[in-house]
Formats: structure tokens, C-alpha cells, sequence
């Protein structure tokens, strides 16, 4: 895929605040993903249009808003997934700790190994026990050695608060788990690569509610380690979960501020609408 | 209706027992084991087309199975939209050539090829090997009847496989490519993995038909009998020798004898499946477990 070219900040961001939300501004120090101007688009459908955000450090952020405002499509554009689909495009600047993610000189598989991500629904690989999909990941990278596997396989299995359901089953099939279980070992096999951010695209949204409750447990858990952005179309979980929510709506991003002001004293009418369940 | 298969199955089985009842009674079942062929002595030994049959079976898998995945591969994973449509008629009508047109195309343009050129070197290069020994000729051999067998097997294995791998949902590849594979890389974890089982039945499936393929065999394989560890040596398999040898023959026991033929070719075939699925079942075993 072609990407127009654009200046891009290679090195760590100067040391003087630029103003936020400007158009190709260098980026903002300390923020882990600052998005400039995106535009995305679906062969001739354009699904998001001149969103700029700014991603902040072990935080959560919750994207929000109706079906089909472009949040999932947001997501993927932040580890290079969207440009998957045939026909899919993307313009504008996407800064990942100040290096731009399309920048031509830019590998997007290198990109989806530094911003992991978890699926609406839990997809571990069938055919792989529970042990191999948590290191399938690693042994794409090269990890051979068997200490370095195992090492990875348990730690990551004890942040994704799994370890203590599957340490007796490692080498069971990965369908034998249930739903949940299943998700969490997806989110582990996420973890394994030790990526800097997490990507999730409604994690919980094909669960039960105590599956989501420890789903959300998690995602809480493990925001202290590592930069989370999370698509749900659920309200309560993005007020539950979330430091930071940004509501998208038509593939316009309306309004990002801090959660608990998006939910109690929103500046936009259309959010208040939103988040009060007056429409969407 | 699904008893007629069933039925039609036993009554072939039975037919051909009768058939071959005055061999059965004749040579017993030690009739297996023998080797030496001369009708005129009433001298009948299958063993070497039961063997041919399965070398050239299985290097006629061997060579059709690497092809039949790298084009399924292409096709679900790779082909642009524009260039699949085309590829995948090619490869119907390539299964739609009746045996006999592929085999006077192996015996007229692909067998001198073979031996002017890919045997003498193959030998030159092999020759230390017993299985690349002895004179070229003109090509009539057990490798050449194992190419016809993989021409004829590839369209079933692909358009197999092919289904394999397009029934993995998207999600199982996307899961591969967040993890930071490249397009080779998920198609390998993502498809090629999950997919084991079907590519064995796929590959089952092919050796099943490579087994009885006869016209094109018996057309470019040479029809001796005997054994010989080369495979550019000419050679027979059970179907091959039915088909070359029925018109000629004469007296009551050699039919019974092409009968018997068929009959362990009929059980070979069978067994091959039977034993195809206790392997499924085993893969799919370790697969759930």
C-alpha cells in the first residue's frame, strides 16, 4: 500500500509542549500514540474523517459510539490492520512515542508487533494446544530456546489471570477453554510479544457477565503495565474500565476528555445525547 | 436410495469373487505372494503389480500433494480476485480430461520429453541410487506412470484443500497477522496448521483414485511384470495389467486370475480408506485432547 509522503518525527519529540490537535505538529511528548488528521477509507467509502487524538500512557482509553461510526476501523489503523481489507486506505499521521506508523520506510508487520491486539471474538488457533498459542507469537519472532518459551508462556499467562485455571492443561487444546477462558488466552498470546500498547476490539462483547467482569478485572490490572485502547459499545464498561473516552460518531471523532467528564458533564450535545442512551 | 451404494458395493464384491473363484481355489491365498508371470505356463504372480501399484501411487501423491497445496495456498490466500476465476476453471477442466487423451498426450509429447531430457540427467545425477538404474528407453516407466497418476490427482487434492482452507475464518488469520506475521506466515499458522486434518483427507482422497487410475497408467508405464528397484524402469500395477491383459486372455483361469486381480485391488482400496480414517480419527484425536 502506497502511503502519501509525509514529513515524519523519527526522533524523540522536542522539548517544548507543542499544541495539542495540530495538524502535523510534532509530536507531544510523553503521549503514546498521537493521532494526526486521520482519514480512513473503505475502497470509495470514507469511514473516518480528520481525527486527531492523543493516546496517553498506561491509561485506558475507550473509544465509544453508535454501530458503524468507524471505531473498530480507528482501531485498526493504529496497528496497521485495516490496510488488510482490499481496498482499504488510510491518510494522515499516526505517532507511536513519536515515530510515524506510516511513514514509507515503516514495516507494518514490525507495527503490529510493537500494538498488540484482541478480537471481538476469541480466536485462538484450533489446531494449537493452550501452551502453543501463548508462544506462536514469540516463535514467529525467532524464540526458539525452550527456558525462554516456558518463561514467557507463564508470566504471560499469570498477567492474563489464566495461569491458575490452565498450569495442570497447558497441553490441552486451545477449544477445550471456555468462551472466556478463551479470550484471556488470546489477550496472553497478545501479552507474549511483549508489545508497548494493547489493542482490544470489544473484548467481552460475545461473553457472559462473570466472563466480562474478569475480562474488565483484567483490563484494569493490566493498565498499570501497559497502554490500553478499547472499543466497546457498552457505556457502563467504558465508565467502568476507562481513564480516558473519545466518542466517534459518522467517522468524526466529537469529543476525548477524561472519562468521568465525558459521562457526568460532557462539553458536546451529541455526547450527552450519546451517553445518556438518547440515541445510538 | 443410500442403501443402493451400499448394495451395488457388496454385489461388485461378490461378482468378483465368483469371478475369481477358480483362482481363489487354483493358487489359495499364497496367490499373493507369488511374483512370476508367464500365462503361457498358467504362471500368475501379482505381487509385482501390487507393488507398482503402490510406488506408483504413492511418488504420484508425493509429487501431486506439494503442487495441489502451494496452488490451493495461492488461490485462498494470495491470488488477486482478477486471477483466481480463471486458475481454478483451468484446474476443473484439467479433471474433466478423460484418462485416455492424457495418456496419448504422455505418450507422444511427455514420454520422449522425459527421455531426451529430466531421465538421462536424473540418472547422471541419481544414478549412484538403485532407484534411478538402468537403460531410459523411451520413457515407458513406473516414474513417468507416477507423473500421469499426479496429473490426474492434482485438480481433487487442490479443489480439496482449497475448501479446507477457506472454510478458517478470517478472524484466524487476523489473529496471526496482529501477532506481527508477515502474509507467508499467517497463511503457514493460520491455515496450513489447522488445516492437517483436511489436507490428509485430501490426500487420501487423491491416493484413492491413484490406486485404481488406469488408462493413462497402462499407457505409459510399459506393462512387464517383474520387480526392479528403478523407477525408470518399466513396471505394471494391478490396474494396468487388468486393462492391458483382458482381451488376451484365454482358457478359464487367466480371467479368474485378472479377476482376483481385481478383487485385491477392490480390497486394497477399501483397506487404504479404512485405514485413512483410524489415521483421521487419531490426528483429530490428539487434535481434542
Amino acid at each position: 500500500m502506497t502511503q502519501p509522503s509525509q514529513p515524519s518525527v523519527t526522533a524523540q519529540p522536542p522539548a517544548s509542549a507543542p499544541a495539542p490537535h495540530e495538524r502535523s505538529a510534532p509530536a507531544a511528548p510523553g503521549v503514546t500514540f498521537d493521532v494526526q488528521g486521520l482519514n480512513a477509507w473503505f475502497a470509495a467509502n470514507q469511514v473516518l474523517s480528520d481525527i486527531s487524538l492523543q493516546v496517553q500512557p498506561k491509561a485506558v482509553t475507550a473509544i465509544i459510539g453508535p454501530s458503524g461510526c468507524g471505531k473498530s476501523t480507528f482501531l485498526r489503523t493504529l496497528n496497521r490492520m485495516h490496510e488488510l481489507v482490499p481496498g482499504a486506505r488510510v491518510e494522515g499521521r499516526i505517532l507511536l512515542f513519536g515515530q510515524d506508523l506510516y511513514a514509507c520506510d515503516v514495516d507494518p508487520t514490525l507495527v503490529r508487533r510493537r500494538v498488540g491486539m484482541v478480537f471481538q471474538k476469541s480466536n485462538p488457533f484450533p489446531a494449537m494446544s493452550i501452551a502453543d498459542n501463548v508462544t506462536a507469537g514469540l516463535k514467529l519472532n525467532g524464540v526458539r530456546q525452550r527456558t525462554v518459551l516456558r518463561e514467557r508462556l507463564e508470566q504471560t499467562l499469570r498477567m492474563a489471570a489464566l495461569w491458575d485455571e490452565v498450569k495442570d492443561r497447558l497441553s490441552a487444546n486451545a477449544l477445550s477453554l471456555s468462551g472466556g477462558q478463551q479470550q484471556r488466552l488470546c489477550i496472553a498470546r497478545a501479552l507474549a510479544i511483549e508489545p508497548e500498547v494493547l489493542l482490544m476490539d470489544e473484548p467481552a462483547s460475545a461473553l457472559d457477565p462473570l466472563a466480562t467482569a474478569k475480562i474488565e478485572e483484567l483490563i484494569l490490572e493490566l493498565r498499570r503495565q501497559f497502554t490500553i485502547v478499547i472499543v466497546t459499545h457498552n457505556m457502563q464498561q467504558a465508565s467502568r474500565v476507562s481513564d480516558f473516552t473519545a466518542f466517534l460518531y459518522l467517522g468524526k471523532l466529537i469529543e476525548a476528555d477524561h472519562t468521568k467528564q465525558i459521562f457526568t458533564n460532557p462539553r458536546i450535545k451529541q455526547t450527552e445525547d450519546y451517553v445518556t442512551g438518547r440515541f445510538g | 436410495m443410500a442403501m443402493m451404494v451400499l448394495a451395488l458395493v457388496v454385489i461388485l464384491g461378490l461378482e468378483l469373487c465368483r469371478g475369481a473363484g477358480l483362482s481363489l481355489r487354483v493358487f489359495g491365498w499364497r496367490f499373493l505372494g507369488l511374483s512370476h508371470w508367464n500365462p503361457v505356463n498358467n504362471d500368475f504372480g501379482p505381487l509385482p503389480c501390487i507393488v507398482g501399484t503402490f510406488v506408483s501411487s504413492l511418488l504420484g501423491l508425493a509429487i501431486a500433494l506439494p503442487l495441489s497445496l502451494a496452488t490451493a495456498v495461492y488461490l485462498t490466500e494470495l491470488a488477486p480476485g482478477w486471477a483466481r476465476r480463471p486458475v481454478i476453471t483451468l484446474i476443473e477442466m484439467l479433471a474433466s480430461v478423460p484418462s485416455v487423451i492424457l495418456g496419448l498426450w504422455g505418450m507422444y509429447v511427455l514420454l520422449p520429453w522425459l527421455a531426451a531430457g529430466p531421465y538421462p540427467v536424473l540418472k547422471r545425477c541419481l544414478g549412484f541410487l538403485p532407484f534411478f538404474q538402468g537403460p531410459v528407453g523411451g520413457g515407458y516407466c513406473v516414474l513417468s506412470a507416477a507423473i500421469m497418476i499426479a496429473i490426474m490427482i492434482v485438480p481433487i487434492i487442490t479443489s480439496i484443500s482449497r475448501e479446507v482452507f477457506r472454510s478458517i475464518p478470517d478472524t484466524q488469520r487476523e489473529a496471526a497477522f496482529a501477532l506481527g506475521a508477515t502474509r507467508w506466515e499467517a497463511t503457514r499458522l493460520a491455515v496450513v496448521k489447522s488445516s492437517t486434518r483436511g489436507i490428509f483427507g485430501a490426500a487420501m482422497l487423491g491416493l484413492g483414485r491413484a490406486l485404481g487410475e488406469t488408462m493413462a497408467v497402462t499407457m505409459v508405464i510399459g506393462n512387464t511384470h517383474g520387480f526392479s528397484a528403478s523407477l525408470l524402469a518399466p513396471g505394471s500395477t494391478l490396474a494396468s495389467t487388468i486393462a492391458s491383459e483382458f482381451d488376451e486372455a484365454v482358457g478359464s483361469l487367466y480371467p479368474s486370475v485378472l479377476y482376483e486381480m481385481g478383487l485385491v485391488l477392490l480390497l486394497v482400496t477399501i483397506v487404504t480408506n479404512i485405514l485413512a480414517r483410524l489415521l483421521l480419527g487419531a490426528v483429530r484425536g490428539r487434535q481434542h485432547a
